[in-house]
């Protein structure tokens, strides 16, 4: 056996070795990160497969508004960059940092989701677009529904990380916890930067 | 990790009883046995599915059972075989055996280790209750829409289908998140990522596969239950709904799916083969790159599963090019196999016969596999045995051969003891007997124009003499899985105990005792080449290292007990089968299904925050 060949990976970093310079639950979170990809891929390719299928019922230039949506994409901006500050102050040890920004967040979380109920609302009683009125409707709801959903787990993942923070639970040393909620967070964002194009803009600019 | 924090006191766990320690366990071993256990009960009703199938056919115009159940038995046939055998039965290896390879004490998340088997194992038991209702699934493994929407199949049979794969997809995505990270995070110190043990990489390679082909099953999954429960139309037709696009997303995920049954036998062989050739796997390198290039293009080549639907000659041409290229890293693969029994001094021991067995049958499967690439010769062979024929010879003759060879193999590593070699061998001659009397007949009944998923067939059109022959083939096949589990129970009660090592491995899982004890690896190994016990075999001289000591296991620390996974998986059935149930009202959700999320999301908190000190969050 030859001895010099042992892995320069391998960090001497005292309790957890790890192969990689990443921690195990941010690998993990990329991970599923890279399977929810294919999650949305599929949504979003189906919405535009169905999105001209409105023979019945209202289409796309009869429902879309794009100031609320706009309004919508631009607090979930906000919120990503709302929650590199919390994460900052989480790993400073900034108590009051971590709480302001990481309330912030949490506040344009539940704004997002409210502006979708909203939004389906006023198109189901107004404009009579149902789940099941034509595939345009039932591609769409599903899909900026699944992206609500995620908004929505998000919200109540980071909602539960500011009551530890508010209880003092998130030294430096866990902020880790908050980072793997963050990414998560990024994601959901990116994914929501997708549609807002693809879905509105594109479907009002045919 | 020999210093991290949690250790859970041995005493209080030796109070507990045995079914409580197996029911809250996230010992990688433990579970990766009651995935082999599971899966293999599963695996004998589908052959029990199996060769009632085989009964019905054995003679023109029978009538042994209803065409309705007919069409219940060749779906749960196919879906059992495929969610409910060979792929737990690899996770069986994956549980046991991925830490062991990589030396590690477990893998990277226990606990939700213990939430897949639990949600497979419910999911599993959940697609089969449905017979006692009278109402398996009844539209092909495959689903197609919009036969599989509730115009054409009205009853619970398809909901069973849709919601027991959806339960069963999480329970694969939550494991390829967990054995992706542990393969990449948790190797000992100097375990390089080629220096990994090939069954390692092949494992790594499948997770990716799951990973990015389960979403989108999942999502076409979706559409079908909207469709189904809510009254949309994606896949209907009279309201502009598109069958294709059901197709389409189903082998974006079914071929990939392909790929996920065979790999984790491809690397099992890869194990097996040096072993029994004393000698280390020939191109090694090769071997990697060819996995990771079929994996590649396995997601280029899913409409050949569709040549019939007429998608035009460019579409054709595309996915005829794409799948023949697949035939090149397939080939490397079965020269290196080939080289690594070349001049090696061949020990035919029952793993080695099995492990011949799956070359020699894969090939024949990849043949008739590349006959199918080839668009127009498909348009014949399409729906018929022929194409039985095919994925029987690579999914029975590959994946099941390899995943038996595994078994002998490693058998003696996981129980303690080694499984009879006389028994052993009569069970392989017997299958091999067996299976090729059953599948061979079938590429000419095909060629003469059988069609699959057929309830009966008129007596003269040649089809008679070949059914009867599949029929006894099937009944011998059937016969070879009574022997082994006759070698079993007779291992049980009486086998050879098995020394550390009985095969002179090469790998780190042949420097602990049979079986392992609970922490795996008394002090984590260091690796500084590939072959590392063979490394340490030459470094000492030896051909046999001493019988490794049991240690006491003072001062090692693992991962506590948790009730959480299986009480999270009760609730994510209770949530699915509510929304089932729930079908004919207007709103979705019922008392049912609102409890199961009550308790999914109860569970999921719980499970947050229960102190686990040692394993994950401090990293």
């Amino acid at each position: 056996m030859t001895t010099a060949a042992l892995d320069l990976h391998a960090h001497d970093a005292g309790a957890h070795h790890t192969s990689m310079p990443v921690p195990s639950r941010k690998l993990a979170m990329w991970v599923f990160i890279a399977s929810e990809c294919m999650f949305f891929a599929t949504l979003i390719s189906t919405f535009v497969i169905y999105r001209d299928s409105h023979a019945k019922g209202p289409g796309p230039k009869d429902v879309f508004g794009v100031p609320l949506v706009t309004a919508g994409t631009a607090v979930l901006l906000f919120s990503s960059f709302f929650v590199v500050m919390a994460l900052n102050g989480a790993q400073q040890g900034d108590r009051k940092k971590l709480l302001r920004w990481l309330s912030l967040t949490v506040l344009c979380g539940v704004f997002f989701v409210g502006m979708q109920v909203y939004e389906f609302t006023h198109f189901v009683t107004e404009k009579h677009l149902g789940y099941t009125t034509n595939l345009f409707a039932s591609s769409f709801y599903t899909l900026t529904g699944f992206h609500g959903t995620h908004v929505a787990v998000g919200t109540l993942w980071l909602a539960t990380l500011l009551k530890d923070a508010w209880k003092g639970r998130i030294p430096p040393a866990k902020a880790l916890n908050l980072e793997i909620a963050a990414l998560y967070w990024h994601f959901v964002d990116v994914v929501w930067i997708i549609i807002f194009p693809v879905v509105y803009l594109m479907s009002l600019g045919r | 990790m020999a210093t991290s924090a949690l250790e859970y006191g041995h005493a209080t766990a030796a109070k507990r009883s045995v079914l409580v320690e197996w029911l809250t366990t996230v010992d990688h071993k433990k579970i990766g046995i009651m995935y082999g256990a599971s899966a293999f009960i599963f695996f004998l009703i589908g052959g029990l599915e199996a060769l009632v199938i085989r009964t019905q056919l054995m003679r023109p115009d029978n009538h042994l059972v209803t065409p309705d159940f007919y069409n219940q038995l060749f779906t749960m046939h196919g879906t059992t075989m495929i969610f409910l055998a060979v792929m737990p039965i690899s996770a069986m290896f994956f549980n046991f055996f991925v830490p062991l390879l990589i030396g590690a004490r477990d893998v990277a998340f226990p606990r939700l280790n213990a939430m897949s088997l639990w949600i497979f194992i419910l999911g599993g038991l959940f697609l089969n209750f449905s017979f006692l209702l009278g109402a398996a699934p009844n539209g092909g493994w495959f689903g197609y829409a919009p036969l599989s929407s509730r115009m054409y199949a009205p009853g619970h049979n398809m909901d069973f289908w849709v919601i027991g794969l959806q339960i069963l997809g999480v329970a694969s995505l939550a494991a390829g998140v967990n054995f992706f990270t542990t393969i990449l995070n948790m190797r000992a110190r100097g375990m390089t990522l080629m220096r990994m043990p090939i069954f390692v990489w092949a494992v790594l390679v499948t997770q990716v596969l799951v990973l990015l082909s389960f979403p989108v099953i999942t999502v076409a999954l979706i559409y079908l239950m909207l469709d189904r429960t809510f009254g949309t139309s994606f896949f209907n037709l009279t309201a502009n709904g598109d069958p294709m696009l059901w197709q389409h997303l189903f082998w974006v995920f079914g071929h990939p799916e392909v790929y996920i049954l065979i790999l984790p036998a491809f690397g099992i062989v890869s194990e097996i083969l040096p072993v029994f050739a004393r000698k280390p796997l020939f191109g090694y390198s090769a071997m990697v790159f060819s996995m990771a290039f079929i994996a590649f293009l396995g997601f280029g080549v899913w409409s050949h599963h569709m040549f019939a639907t007429g998608m035009g000659p460019l579409a054709d041409s595309f996915f005829s090019l794409a799948t023949m290229l697949i035939a090149i890293p397939t080939g490397v693969k079965i020269f290196n196999w080939i080289g690594t029994l070349w001049g090696g001094s061949l020990q035919f021991k029952t793993p080695l016969y099995f492990a011949l067995g799956f070359i020699a049958m894969f090939i024949m499967g990849g043949l008739s596999g590349v006959i199918h690439a080839v668009a127009p010769a498909d348009l014949q062979q399409t729906d018929s045995y022929f194409v039985v024929a095919h994925f029987h010879y690579v999914l029975f003759g590959g994946s099941i051969f390899s995943l038996t060879a595994g078994a002998y193999y490693w058998w003696p590593k996981m129980f303690g003891k080694l499984l009879d070699e006389g028994l052993g061998k009569a069970h392989f001659w017997v299958m091999l007997a067996g299976f090729n009397l059953t599948f061979f007949p079938m590429h000419f009944v095909g060629l003469l124009g059988m069609p699959r998923r057929i309830y009966s067939y008129p007596a003269g059109l040649g089809f008679d003499t070949l059914n009867l022959l599949s029929t006894v083939g099937a009944f011998l096949l059937g016969s070879s899985f009574l022997i082994f589990s006759y070698n079993i129970i007779k291992t049980w009660r009486s086998g050879a105990q098995a020394p550390a090592d009985p095969w002179n491995g090469a790998t780190l899982e042949w420097s602990i005792p049979s079986p392992p004890q609970e922490w795996n690896f008394a002090v984590e190994p260091i690796v500084t080449e590939k072959d590392p016990l063979w490394g340490l075999k030459r470094a000492a001289g030896v051909k046999v290292l001493p019988e490794p000591p049991r240690v006491s296991g003072e001062g090692i620390h693992l991962p506590a007990p948790s009730w959480w996974p299986l009480i999270v998986s009760v609730g994510f059935l209770t949530f699915l089968v509510g929304i089932m149930v729930k079908h004919a009202s207007a709103f979705p959700f019922g008392p049912i299904s609102i409890a199961g999320f009550a308790i999914t999301l109860y569970g999921i908190y719980k499970w947050a925050y229960e102190p686990v000190d040692g394993h994950a969050p401090t990293t």
